[in-house]
């Protein structure tokens, strides 16, 4: 038994469904674990991309390193690093806020390059036409560069959402009790891998199709009129 | 002759170790329509640049009606470098076209036209949506209002960018090589409505150009440009036929002959 259900090893399509609702009590954690760490991921590669424009080197110089670092090094190492070194220190976060935590910070990394491309393939002409017409810096962004920006920013954070998606399973290692650490309790209390194990493919193989025809979905609705995106 | 609208007082512009202005003294009158030739480099188009405040300077002092551009004056009579307030007062008598048009492209041909009206100088969008249909009557696409520049042809574009320019109501139009980036046939069209508008008086028009034949029939004025300074200047006659400097007479022999019959 776990979290209140029971499983049936009658049969293996009786195990299955026993242990679906189990199961899918992880994917909600899982799926959490990917909203809450895409969104900061979303929220602090803004700021990075922002930052690393700088006109001062620096703020700019350190940003980029710290960057360049977060990118360069595994999650699993940032999390460890989360999880048992931030309590020496005072600092200590529920397992599920520590994992968001490192899937987003691990993110920005990515976020922030497409930010950056984003932003940077609108050429200095279109700012240089607004200037001439005497737009204020504001407007300029927000009504010439960012609309521009956004179909060309959407499909590539679509890919990064469906990857963290993919991730969350890193973070059985700290205790999260997501879908791919539920199905390894069921195994180890049934002793049948199998069928747990096949079935969290299966459900990763529906949520990611899912996610990915929502990203498609946002991208069609997107306004792109009269933008060249290639 | 009344003041000067533009004047360029010994303007040094320096990009890197490289000078592209050097010391460059400059005057435009009210109404005046002004062609700069010269070759690639010579500064031509950083002149345009600066006026638009697209460029800052490095030295001297540019003036735009009587006010410095690039300065404002301090309390106590000296030059201090402008404020973005500054700029932007001093841009309001100012348009550019550009040689690569940079129309928005998500926004269509009419809202090109009316956005900055609207958000700059405060017009009601039934008047912005009004001027811009006069202008794109002048410009002669009034069918392609509703069209995203992506659309449009190059001509077509460049003609949009005329009227997006108009728009504003600028006292001094700015041209930097706008049939440069099109194709030759489509050059007539977009020289057809800059003919129109140098028969305004009141506009004062600089064109960047190397269109010999067309500078030579609509200026008041040939500027010859060379190391980021006018090595002569004159009508477009003394100029065009009877050039004093070896100089000038080399870069138009050379450009006359790669265009043969543009000679007028």
């Amino acid at each position: 038994m776990l979290f209140g259900f029971e499983w049936d090893l009658s049969s293996p399509l009786a195990f299955a469904l026993s242990i679906l609702p189990i199961l899918l009590t992880g994917l909600l954690v899982t799926l959490q674990a990917t909203v809450v760490g895409f969104a900061l991921a979303l929220v602090l590669g803004l700021v990075w991309a922002v930052l690393k424009a700088a006109p001062s080197r620096i703020i700019s110089w350190p940003v980029s390193v710290v960057i360049e670092f977060i990118r360069d090094t595994p999650l699993l190492v940032q999390l460890f690093f989360l999880y048992y070194v931030l309590p020496e220190y005072g600092i200590v976060l529920p397992a599920f806020m520590t994992g968001a935590l490192a899937l987003g910070i691990q993110y920005s990394a990515y976020t922030a390059e497409v930010y950056r491309a984003g932003l940077q393939a609108i050429g200095a002409d279109q700012r240089e036409a607004a200037r001439a017409l005497n737009l204020s810096s504001a407007r300029t962004f927000t009504h010439i560069i960012v609309p521009q920006a956004i179909p060309r920013i959407v499909p590539a954070m679509g890919n990064y959402l469906v990857s963290i998606m993919k991730d969350v399973p890193v973070l059985s290692v700290v205790t999260v009790l997501e879908m791919l650490n539920v199905a390894k309790i069921v195994g180890d209390r049934t002793f049948d891998y199998l069928i747990p194990l096949s079935l969290v493919g299966a459900l990763y193989l529906i949520t990611t199709l899912v996610a990915s025809a929502g990203v498609r979905l946002v991208d069609t609705w997107l306004p792109k009129e009269g933008i060249p995106l290639k | 002759m009344t003041d000067p609208i533009i004047k360029f007082d010994k303007v040094v512009k320096r990009f890197g170790d490289l000078t592209v202005l050097n010391k460059l003294d400059f005057e435009v009158q009210r109404g005046e329509k002004v062609s700069i030739i010269g070759p690639s480099g010579s500064g031509k188009s950083t002149v345009l640049r600066i006026l638009m405040t697209l460029e800052g300077i490095d030295g001297g002092v540019v003036t735009v009606d009587g006010e410095p551009l690039w300065h404002e004056k301090a309390p106590d009579g000296t030059l201090k470098p402008a404020s973005e307030t500054h700029l932007r007062k001093m841009r309001t008598q100012l348009g550019m076209v550009f040689q690569q048009f940079n129309l928005f492209p998500h926004m269509t041909v009419l809202r090109n036209i009316t956005e900055a009206p609207v958000k700059v100088l405060g017009l009601s969008k039934k008047e912005a949506r009004q001027r811009a249909e006069e202008l794109l009557e002048l410009v002669g696409l009034a069918d392609q209002a509703q069209k995203y520049p992506g659309q449009l042809s190059g001509g077509q574009k460049q003609r949009v960018g005329i009227a997006r320019a108009l728009a504003m109501r600028p006292n001094i139009l700015l041209f930097d090589e706008p049939t440069s980036a099109l194709d030759p046939e489509l050059v007539g069209e977009v020289l057809n409505v800059i003919r129109k508008l140098a028969d305004e008086h009141d506009l004062t028009m600089l064109l960047v150009t190397h269109e010999m034949r067309f500078a030579k029939e609509i200026s008041d004025r040939v500027c010859f440009f060379d190391r980021g300074r006018i090595r002569e200047e004159g009508t477009p006659e003394e100029l065009f036929t009877d050039p004093n400097e070896d100089r000038t007479r080399e870069f138009l022999a050379a450009v006359l002959d790669e265009a043969p019959g543009t000679t007028g």
